[in-house]
């Protein structure tokens, strides 16, 4: 299994070198008709079998598992490449191999596995994650759904064939009971979308549904008791998005200290100066036990996603707290030049506070992790 | 995946091995106290005799050694394995100390046939206790400014001057120690002696702690007679083998036994004593609960490291390159947790002594007094810094 993340890593890492590493974010920025990713390079990508890496091998996926993702989000998030996987090749794929449904499973998950189809997230309805929530309704007569309300912060929302939707099918917004995920066509009557443009560029959507019809066969795993594969599908794109930020963070600081090693100052680089030295001592400390922190959660993922919590979380703020150290620090350390539109820090800077945000907060994950601990 | 196999298999042999050897009488949360109290000394009693004998017997005081000295003859991984499997069973190395983690892994490498043979079987037996005579009081972070003199004389070197912050000198045996054989040069001017701290002209004072221990001293070398045959290395090579040495001494894995005293009990478990639960069965501070999970994770980030330090598997970056993390890392985690402890326990946690206050709470107050000296010993938070910057980031110099 090593040997495979190696070469994987290595295939990731030449591939994004070949196609311009951060290049492509800004290309994917300046042209307004894109998604939020260039649907050109995915189909590449998918090509590659990079959508199909949690997928079984009999749906047309590699089988790789969370540490394979892992691998791939983190090279492709060392240079913020933009590809629709965290929402659809992590979180719908694994919605639907856990669901236990057959028949969304079939519909959707050969599509995704292949990149022909991308799925979309959506459980946040408010400004901060707060997935303990779900008011967004499922009324339900007999075996039929009639589905009303919102839902903000959808990753590749304006790009998505089908969207995994957390709603109430019953009892009061706050209650455990009465979560039922559900796998809704993007061209379902009564659903529309908006884009929302958050500063990394990316394509965010607003759901809102409107007595949209639903059947038993929509139902991804079980009516009202969708809470546990709610959690556990969270934890999954939670984990990816640590992967990615992860990523993101190593070349932050390859690239803060390239800069120290060649920006002369007093007569001096400027790495030459403790104060500067000691900061980037720091960073180097932070990644290495974060990246312990984050490839654990992976294997927590893959031996028993539904005990991952408390492992997922430790994860996400660890890479949340890092990305916010080392892109602050990119900024800091690079100076003027940081503030440049030209300069890439900017564009890590952003992309670090949408995922910082995306999924929980690190503090929000340390009240969880807490929480998941018994105090 | 079959090495791993065979670890978890060596792990479990371990743990049988301790249930069925590990004196019950022992197990008692105030013995173990005791045995840390004491150290380097081991304490008496025929339990104590017992399990000491029986774990030399077994080759596991120092399993990564060469069977000829005493050592168990394993790979670091299974030695790593061995003393993590011992502490976790809930027993302990009773000759851990000095000899096993710094002197005997630098013997192995540096010294001679001779040299082996003499020292390290009493160490593997923890007969002899040894101290660590590196600082001086001119020459703290800035080791390799030490001024301690060894003059050749015929088959000797006479050595004067003064040593300052040397763990447990006062019950030392001997001393391994960095001295000036050439005083023009710095580094290269260094070399590595063993001194039998019986030696006439030798004098030891213990520095009284903030902590209110004395497990500091001040060590004086007056005209001390040392022969030659105790020279590790090359003459000059000393300041080379230290930091070989240095490297064992930060290395946390090769000391997996518990590193203070006071409420060893997690974080949560204390805070729900001290501070109790709401109405959902929450810790009733938010702010302290944050801080407390922050804490727990980042000793867990920790402990992986330190898993992947022992295996031989991938970390990323080499082992040695962690070191300097890890020890930074350990003592910043340490230090934070008794800063939230002393929040937790209130004033409780700031008794002198009396007996308002239980022995646990006492410890503690200490505990976080002595370990205040985590960020500074073994190369300061600063100094690992330094090396981080220049030796793994190969940041500029000047």
């Amino acid at each position: 299994m090593h040997e495979e993340l190696a070469i994987l890593r290595d295939s990731v890492a030449a591939w994004v070198d070949s196609g311009g590493g951060v290049r492509m974010l800004r290309a994917v920025r300046d042209r307004r008709d894109l998604p939020g990713f260039d649907p050109a390079i995915f189909a590449v990508m998918a090509e590659l079998g990079w959508a199909g890496v949690l997928v079984a091998e009999e749906f047309g996926g590699s089988g790789l598992g969370f540490r394979g993702m892992g691998v791939l989000l983190e090279e492709l998030g060392r240079h913020l490449v933009p590809a629709p996987l965290i929402g659809s090749a992590v979180a719908a794929a694994s919605a639907l191999d856990w669901s236990g449904r057959p028949p969304v499973k079939h519909r959707w998950l050969p599509g995704i596995a292949e990149g022909s189809a991308i799925a979309a997230l959506a459980v946040d309805e408010g400004a901060r994650h707060t997935p303990e929530r779900i008011a967004l309704r499922a009324e339900r007569t007999g075996s039929r759904f009639a589905v009303s309300g919102t839902k903000v912060f959808v990753l590749d929302g304006m790009a998505a064939d089908v969207f995994v939707v957390a709603a109430r099918t019953d009892g009061s917004p706050d209650a455990l009971f009465g979560v039922t995920l559900f796998a809704i066509p993007a061209s379902a009557a009564g659903l529309g979308r908006a884009p929302i443009r958050l500063i990394d560029s990316r394509g965010y959507a607003t759901l809102s549904l409107e007595n949209v019809r639903l059947t038993e066969d929509d139902v991804v795993g079980e009516v009202d008791g969708g809470r546990a594969l709610l959690d556990q599908v969270l934890d999954a794109a939670r984990a990816a998005v640590a992967a990615e930020m992860l990523g993101l963070a190593v070349q932050a600081f390859d690239a803060t200290l390239d800069y120290l090693r060649v920006r002369v100052q007093f007569g001096k680089p400027i790495g030459a100066f403790q104060a500067l030295q000691h900061r980037a001592a720091t960073m180097f400390g932070r990644i290495l036990l974060t990246r312990c922190l984050v490839e654990d959660a992976l294997d927590a993922l893959d031996s028993d996603p539904a005990t991952a919590g408390a492992r997922v979380s430790a994860a996400k703020s660890a890479a949340g707290d890092l990305v916010n150290l080392v892109t602050r620090e990119m900024v800091q350390l690079h100076g003027g030049i940081a503030m440049t539109e030209e300069h890439d820090a900017g564009l890590y800077l952003k992309r670090a506070r949408v995922l910082e945000a995306t999924l929980g907060s690190a503090a929000y994950h340390r009240e969880r992790f807490a929480a998941l601990c018994g105090f | 995946m079959s090495a791993d196999r065979e670890l978890d298999g060596l792990r479990a042999s371990v743990r049988e091995w301790v249930e069925a050897n590990f004196p019950a009488s022992l197990r008692d949360a105030r013995e173990q106290e005791r045995f840390f109290q004491s150290m380097p000394m081991y304490p008496t009693g025929a339990d104590w005799d017992l399990w000491k004998a029986r774990l030399i017997e077994k080759r596991w005081t120092a399993p990564g050694w060469p069977a000829e000295f005493g050592g168990g003859g394993y790979g670091p991984s299974a030695s790593g394995a061995i003393a993590m499997a011992l502490v976790q069973a809930g027993a302990f190395n009773p000759v851990a100390g000095n000899g096993t983690t710094m002197l005997g892994p630098t013997l192995l490498e540096f010294g001679t046939r001779d040299q082996q043979e003499r020292h390290l079987p009493p160490i593997v037996r923890g007969e002899i206790v040894w101290c660590q005579g590196f600082s001086e009081p001119n020459a703290g972070s800035d080791l390799a400014s030490l001024s301690t003199r060894a003059v050749e004389d015929g088959g000797d070197f006479i050595v004067s001057g003064q040593k300052m912050w040397t763990s447990d000198a006062h019950h030392a045996h001997w001393c391994f120690c960095l001295v000036r054989t050439d005083p023009s040069r710095k580094h290269a001017g260094i070399s590595f002696l063993l001194i039998d701290m019986a030696s006439p002209g030798i004098a030891v004072r213990p520095i009284r702690t903030i902590a209110g221990n004395s497990h500091f001293c001040e060590v004086f070398f007056n005209d001390v007679r040392v022969s030659k045959e105790n020279l590790v290395g090359k003459l000059g090579d000393g300041w080379m083998i230290a930091k070989r040495l240095l490297q064992f001494e930060r290395d946390p894995t090769l000391r997996p036994r518990r590193q203070f005293v006071g409420d060893a009990r997690p974080l949560d478990q204390i805070a729900r004593d001290y501070i109790g639960c709401s109405e959902d069965g929450r810790l009733a501070d938010a702010a302290l609960r944050d801080r407390i999970a922050r804490n727990m994770i980042d000793a867990e980030a920790l402990r992986l490291l330190q898993t992947r330090m022992t295996g031989d598997g991938a970390t990323g970056a080499g082992a040695t390159d962690a070191i300097s993390v890890a020890k930074n890392a350990r003592a910043a985690i340490q230090q934070e947790r008794e800063e939230l402890l002393l929040e937790i326990m209130g004033y409780r946690g700031l008794g002198e002594a009396g007996a308002e206050f239980d022995d646990v709470e006492l410890e503690t107050t200490r505990a976080f007094l002595w370990n205040k000296a985590m960020t500074i010993f073994s190369g300061s938070t600063e100094i690992q810094n330094n090396i981080i910057a220049k030796r793994i980031l190969h940041l500029p110099t000047a």
